[in-house]
């Protein structure tokens, strides 16, 4: 068996397109909060997914969206939730941090590394009550310095769990470069629980299809979990509007509030040695100037991008399946705006 | 005297404490970008930044000030907490009684807390009465931008565990980037007062313990703290114009509990209206009522707190924690009921 691109291009396509929805509603101030969107991780979960069926369940972290479009969780509701309506997925209750579907076994959280012991528990009523199916979780690489996540990929070893746990890798843990607060590599850890692991390219929507299955073919036959590490990007930071991005992509506007403060600090009398200040200025620096180059880096590897490519020699049909999709999302806007 | 937003009080307090005490480090998650004015003054080896590993970091936190550093340890959210809750509870809170007092663990716990901009039940908890439960843990959780300066000074010099929560709302940093603060097409009920107010030259420690009378009333004390304060003190213009007196006696530490000043007020009263932004059950509102009664005073009881898990739909969020005028018309019930 083979991936098929087309179906899975339409997945993705109908995420990002539904997260830029989210994304202009969000800008209007008809969506309250913090928003984090899964954009530039969606060949992630489009190829775990497509292969999810009636009775597996999904772990989900503050980056939910994908997986519940792509599981077809019904998508006016989806964004009438983000809406805070009463007639949303939720009743108006969660909001895009905390989507609960029970028909599809999907549970978010805003807690960084929940999904894992989530994971471990749906895995376990998997494994005693619907054999066959299976669990998935999806985290992102800073999560794997969250305890209880580590403890989960144990538990799932030991109690030879039908799980997937799926580590989106953008290397940012918030704000901060996740190399500079971890030891060791996510599928390193992995291994030392003596979990198989699948280094895979997230952006390549087709090699995710591939692990993907053999990660699940895997957990139905009841040979236990494995860990996917998928290396992804982030196309807009932490959350909308994150100060950094901000700082990043406007310089000019954004910089002056951040330097002038931070200048008249750095120049006060008692504190550190010069030496230290500057190595401490120079870091702040950096990190400015990383997150600026991840964002334009990762425009280049939008995985979007990379399947469309693939795709581009039948420029009818792929013209026709994206206008399909842009009326889809059209229409749910549309009806999800409808008094209700 | 100048003016400051609170997040900006807070600072400069902390600044003004790590230049006198080379013993103070500052670490959390983001902290060196969240915190990079005290990062570029104090170093990497004092404003350090850590995994999102709660249970680990807030754990060394206390064994580090048990061995003589004065950490000042960052959550984001108070909400997660729930994540490293054991460093707290089964350790920070009981160093100085399981040592019979040879020991003790002078650590602070800084996060943000509270609702009001619509992030769902999970991250806008207060969580204040849940932490001041546990013995051996002060929580503190100032209303201006003066007390969040000097209660976070007596936080770094009390020698036990000290909690410090700074609402969201008071706290605009946090609103911006939490809120979304800076869409021109959203609006928040920030407390003019609360986010920006004079400060003193210098910090001094503001005591833990120690009440604050807000606004003196001969019909009602209205018993409140952090962002309830401001919505209490609203109240109690409005309730002014109906010929309604009340007192707004603000806590600004929710333990110690200052049990003298709310007594003392409330038995001139008589009427006491608690107003918490934290859950209603088993918490802040009815410790003080059961300290009233424990002191003999016969007074008329009311609350307005948050009931159940926070809504995260504006309309309902707004129904849900304190506001004005559920404020007034409990206070009207229980002066209407006189006599």
């Amino acid at each position: 068996m083979s991936p098929d691109l087309w179906f899975l291009y339409r997945q993705m396509l109908r995420s990002r397109l539904f997260e830029l929805a989210v994304t202009r509603l969000w800008n209007e101030g008809k969506i309250s909060g913090e928003m984090h969107l899964g954009t530039g991780e969606e060949a992630v979960v489009a190829g775990v997914v497509a292969h999810l069926e009636e009775g597996d369940a999904m772990a989900l972290d503050h980056r939910g969206t994908p997986p519940l479009v792509m599981r077809g969780v019904d998508l006016v509701l989806l964004l009438r939730e983000f809406l805070g309506r009463p007639d949303g997925l939720c009743g108006g209750m969660g909001g895009h941090m905390h989507l609960l579907s029970p028909k599809h076994l999907a549970a978010s959280s805003g807690i960084v590394g929940a999904a894992g012991p989530a994971a471990a528990g749906f895995a376990l009523a998997a494994q005693r009550l619907r054999p066959g199916t299976l669990a998935v979780a999806f985290f992102g690489e800073g999560a794997m310095n969250q305890g209880m996540l580590l403890e989960a990929l144990n538990l799932a070893v030991a109690w030879e769990l039908p799980a997937l746990f799926v580590c989106k890798d953008n290397t940012w843990s918030i704000t901060t470069g996740s190399q500079s607060v971890s030891g060791g590599t996510p599928g390193g850890r992995a291994r030392g629980f003596g979990m198989p692991v699948i280094e895979v390219d997230g952006i390549d929507v087709e090699a995710m299809w591939k692990a993907a299955r053999e990660a699940v073919q895997r957990a139905r036959r009841g040979d236990g979990p494995t860990f996917l590490h998928a290396c992804c990007v982030h196309l807009e930071g932490h959350f909308l509007d994150d100060a950094l991005v901000a700082a990043a992509r406007h310089p000019a506007r954004e910089m002056l509030p951040i330097a002038w403060p931070m200048a008249r600090s750095f120049l006060r009398m008692r504190g550190a040695p010069l030496k230290e200040r500057i190595a401490s200025l120079r870091a702040v620096l950096a990190t400015l100037v990383g997150a600026a180059r991840d964002l334009s880096a990762a425009q280049e590897r939008d995985p979007l991008k990379r399947a469309r490519h693939r795709l581009a020699s039948e420029p009818e049909r792929l013209q026709s399946l994206e206008a399909e999709v842009v009326y889809e999302i059209q229409q749910t806007v549309e009806a999800a705006l409808l008094p209700a | 005297m100048g003016k400051m937003s609170f997040g900006d009080a807070i600072e400069s307090a902390l600044a003004q404490a790590m230049a006198d005490d080379p013993r103070i480090v500052v670490f959390g998650e983001d902290v060196p970008m969240l915190r990079r004015n005290l990062f570029v003054r104090f170093g990497a080896r004092r404003v350090i930044g850590t995994p999102i590993s709660e249970g680990a970091f807030v754990g060394a936190a206390v064994a580090a000030a048990m061995a003589g550093l004065r950490p000042i340890v960052e959550l984001w959210m108070v909400d997660f907490v729930s994540v490293a809750i054991d460093a707290l509870l089964n350790h920070a809170a009981k160093v100085r009684a399981f040592s019979g007092g040879r020991w003790n663990a002078p650590v602070v716990l800084r996060a943000a807390c509270g609702g009001g901009y619509g992030d769902g039940g999970q991250h806008e908890q207060s969580l204040w009465g849940w932490l001041a439960h546990i013995p051996g843990l002060a929580v503190v959780v100032p209303s201006t931008p003066a007390d969040a300066g000097g209660l976070m000074l007596a936080a770094i010099e009390h020698d036990d565990p000290v909690i410090y929560l700074e609402h969201k709302l008071l706290s605009t940093e946090w609103l911006d980037h939490l809120g979304g603060a800076r869409r021109k097409s959203v609006s928040f009920d920030v407390p003019p007062v609360g986010a920006r107010g004079p400060v003193p030259r210098r910090w001094k420690p503001v005591p833990l313990g120690r009440a604050a009378s807000r606004k003196e009333g001969g019909d009602l004390t209205i018993v409140s703290v952090g962002v309830g304060v401001h919505r209490a003190l609203e109240a109690a213009r409005q309730l002014a114009r109906q010929g309604v007196s009340a007192g707004v006696l603000d806590l600004r530490t929710v333990s110690p509990l200052d049990t003298e000043a709310v007594c003392e007020a409330v038995s001139r009263t008589g009427r006491m209206l608690v107003v918490d932004e934290d859950y209603e059950g088993f918490g802040l509102s009815g410790e003080l009522a059961a300290i009233v009664l424990e002191a003999g005073i016969a007074a008329r009881y009311g609350r307005v707190c948050t009931q159940d898990t926070i809504p995260y739909t504006r309309d309902l969020e707004n129904e849900a924690l304190p506001n004005v005028q559920r404020i007034v018309d409990a206070a009207l019930q229980i002066v209407g009921s006189r006599g």
